[in-house]
């Protein structure tokens, strides 16, 4: 026997539908967790990407015993948070002695693993080690460029993999209109060697430059750190090809998208004389039929 | 223009990526290190910039807003495409007639209260309590109550509707196109035979069971190993107190003071007093007046005549109202 269920209130109606898959997607979600053993670095590391994802981004803090992203067995609890959370990028963070500071950045498609990244931390510079001007400081939320530099970005496999997963995540929300006052910050990766990338976080400074572009200044604000890529899982092609799928008719119902006027008390006014306007003959048909009863 | 051949740009994601600078040698430390990628990634910026600022834009009160091209980039979706909802069986059958949609008023005159009101829900149109009066037909069957019956159809209408919407969205759930926030629960397996279905033990019965069984050693299970999670029995201890018979001071002497306390109330000279004589008074008092009252009315009804008696008019009135009702059912029939 089946029974329907359905929600018992709008609210929790509401929160299922935000989960529901959609033809045209909004961002996505950030996991960041640990493992049994981590670094001081690596906290401060996993510490410092939740900061620059606020908002966006769910942090664990518990030691988590049995995730092995790249074991057969050992996503099940990985794949399980992220139906949880509804997160679909991951970042994992453990240290042993044969990986130290070890940062597996995944990707989930259908709350199953999609791909797999493996880098390990080096040369980590925390956000506080940096001197500036605090009103450059990035807010959050905000659109950020991202720069990559280098050929190897290109010819290696590793770090090809590795530019998309980071563009995935750091991209943010995919959005039709930008205030251009919005911008201010910038993340920089480079690749340094065939598997060596050096990531920095900077702030923008917009100089006159007497035309209506701006010239671009970059201040580092950190973190910056340099990701050494060390294993990496590919999705299979028939996965890849159905994450790859996007709707065809971009029809997408924008609802609260429109900005409001200024003035809030025409609202209501407004609508009830667009109302008035579409069907003025409705309402006195009725009255009519009243008084003749 | 150089640098516009030099870079790929991809406006939807503000990114850039220049894919022909390469080190031609390691910078020996790492300032320089740092110095040359934020050079390299100034000038990626300022292409981005430079293809980002000459877009329209529209003056906003927060700043100029500019309308981003689709990213091009192609990232992989987070979930699958949503999937198609299958037709129900309405849908199919209105199809193959030709039945269109129309669409109806929201409210609707109602006959019965003179107003107009909504087609349903809440102080709907037609309700079953809005209705005081079911002509008879012809066809109807005596002994039946017409209201009974209307909302034993409406009872039926609704079962059939939930039927037809179980088995749509079981359709849909084969497609796996189910609305999101509809959930088919399995109930319970189908029994066959005379079979009862097993009873779901809540988790306090469970609870209980546990406890008692836990108890059942010969040492209340004092001695056995508790399990993870295992309460403390509820009623532990003893419930009922015997006093020591022997006499002795502190609660040797007990036993007698209780005993002494009954037996005085029993012998002493006030035995009287234990009664409450005005209780006594008011119970004898209202039995009587009940008597006189069952004998008053019954004279009367042998009379059949209104008199004095405040009390009787309004149960006459009752009566009469009784069998009004009574004789109007039997009219609706």
């Amino acid at each position: 026997m089946l029974k329907v269920k359905t929600p018992k209130n709008p609210r929790v109606k509401r929160a299922l539908e935000k989960r529901a898959p959609k033809l045209v997607e909004t961002g996505k979600k950030t996991l960041i967790l640990q493992g049994t053993k981590t670094s001081n670095t690596l906290n401060d590391v996993l510490t410092e990407l939740y900061l620059l994802k606020k908002g966006s981004a769910i942090r664990y803090t518990r030691k988590n015993e049995n995730i092995r992203p790249f074991e057969s067995g050992g996503e099940t609890s990985l794949e399980f948070f992220s139906l949880k959370t509804d997160c679909s990028i991951f970042i994992y963070g453990s240290t042993s002695k044969k990986r130290p500071d070890n940062l597996v950045i995944g990707r989930t498609y259908d709350h199953h693993i999609y791909d797999l990244v493996e880098v390990g931390v080096e040369n980590f510079k925390p956000l506080h080690s940096f001197i500036y001007d605090k009103k450059l400081a990035p807010r959050v939320g905000s659109k950020p460029f991202i720069c990559f530099v280098g050929e190897g970005f290109e010819s290696v496999e590793e770090l090809k993999h590795l530019k998309e997963v980071l563009v995935d995540l750091l991209r943010g929300e995919v959005i039709e209109n930008l205030n251009l006052a919005g911008l201010d910050h910038a993340y920089v990766c480079t690749a340094v060697s065939s598997n060596r990338v050096f990531f920095t976080h900077c702030a923008l400074r917009l100089k006159k430059s007497g035309t209506i572009v701006p010239r671009m200044e970059l201040v580092e604000v950190g973190p910056s750190m340099d990701f050494v890529v060390r294993r990496h899982r590919l999705p299979n092609e028939s996965l890849r090809k159905e994450a790859m799928k996007t709707a065809k008719d971009q029809s997408k119902k924008k609802l609260g998208d429109m900005a409001l006027p200024n003035k809030a008390k025409g609202v209501k006014r407004e609508r009830r004389e667009a109302k008035m306007k579409n069907d003025p003959t409705e309402r006195a048909s009725k009255k009519q039929k009243e008084e003749s009863v | 223009m150089e640098s516009q051949n030099q870079y790929e740009v991809d406006l939807g994601n503000l990114l850039a990526f220049n894919h022909s600078h390469h080190f031609p040698s390691l910078p020996s430390s790492r300032e320089e290190l740092v110095k040359e990628c934020l050079e390299e990634g100034t000038k990626l910026v300022q292409a981005i910039a430079d293809r980002l600022f000459n877009l329209p834009s529209t003056e906003d009160v927060d700043g100029p807003i500019v309308t981003l091209p689709p990213p091009t980039t192609k990232l992989p979706r987070s979930k699958h495409l949503p999937k198609p909802k299958p037709p129900t069986k309405w849908e199919l059958f209105a199809k193959k007639k030709g039945i269109k949609k129309r669409k109806k008023d929201k409210v609707v005159w109602d006959e019965q209260t003179g107003t107009w009101k909504r087609r349903f829900g809440y102080d709907r149109v037609d309700d079953d309590r809005d209705v005081p009066i079911i002509e008879a037909k012809m066809t109807d069957e005596p002994g039946e109550d017409p209201f009974a019956k209307r909302q034993e159809e409406k009872k039926k209408r609704v079962a059939k509707q939930d039927k037809n919407r179980l088995q749509n969205l079981k359709q849909a759930a084969k497609v796996g196109a189910l609305p999101s926030h509809v959930q088919l629960a399995a109930t319970a397996l189908p029994i066959t035979g005379t079979q009862a279905a097993p009873k779901k033990f809540t988790k306090h019965e469970l609870g209980d069971v546990a406890g008692i069984a836990a108890t059942s050693t010969a040492s209340g299970g004092k001695f056995d190993k508790k399990v993870p999670g295992e309460k403390a029995p509820k009623h532990q201890g003893k419930h009922r107190k015997f006093l020591p018979v022997v006499e002795g001071s502190g609660i040797g002497s007990r036993e007698k003071e209780q005993t002494d306390k009954v037996l005085n109330k029993l012998f002493s000279k006030h035995s009287h007093e234990i009664l409450n004589v005005e209780k006594a008074v008011t119970a004898y008092n209202v039995k009587r007046e009940k008597k006189q009252r069952l004998k008053h009315n019954k004279n009367v009804e042998d009379k059949s005549l209104s008199t004095s008696n405040k009390l009787k008019p309004k149960k006459q009135l009752n009566k009469k109202s009784a069998k009004k009702g009574s004789s109007k059912k039997g009219k609706a029939k």
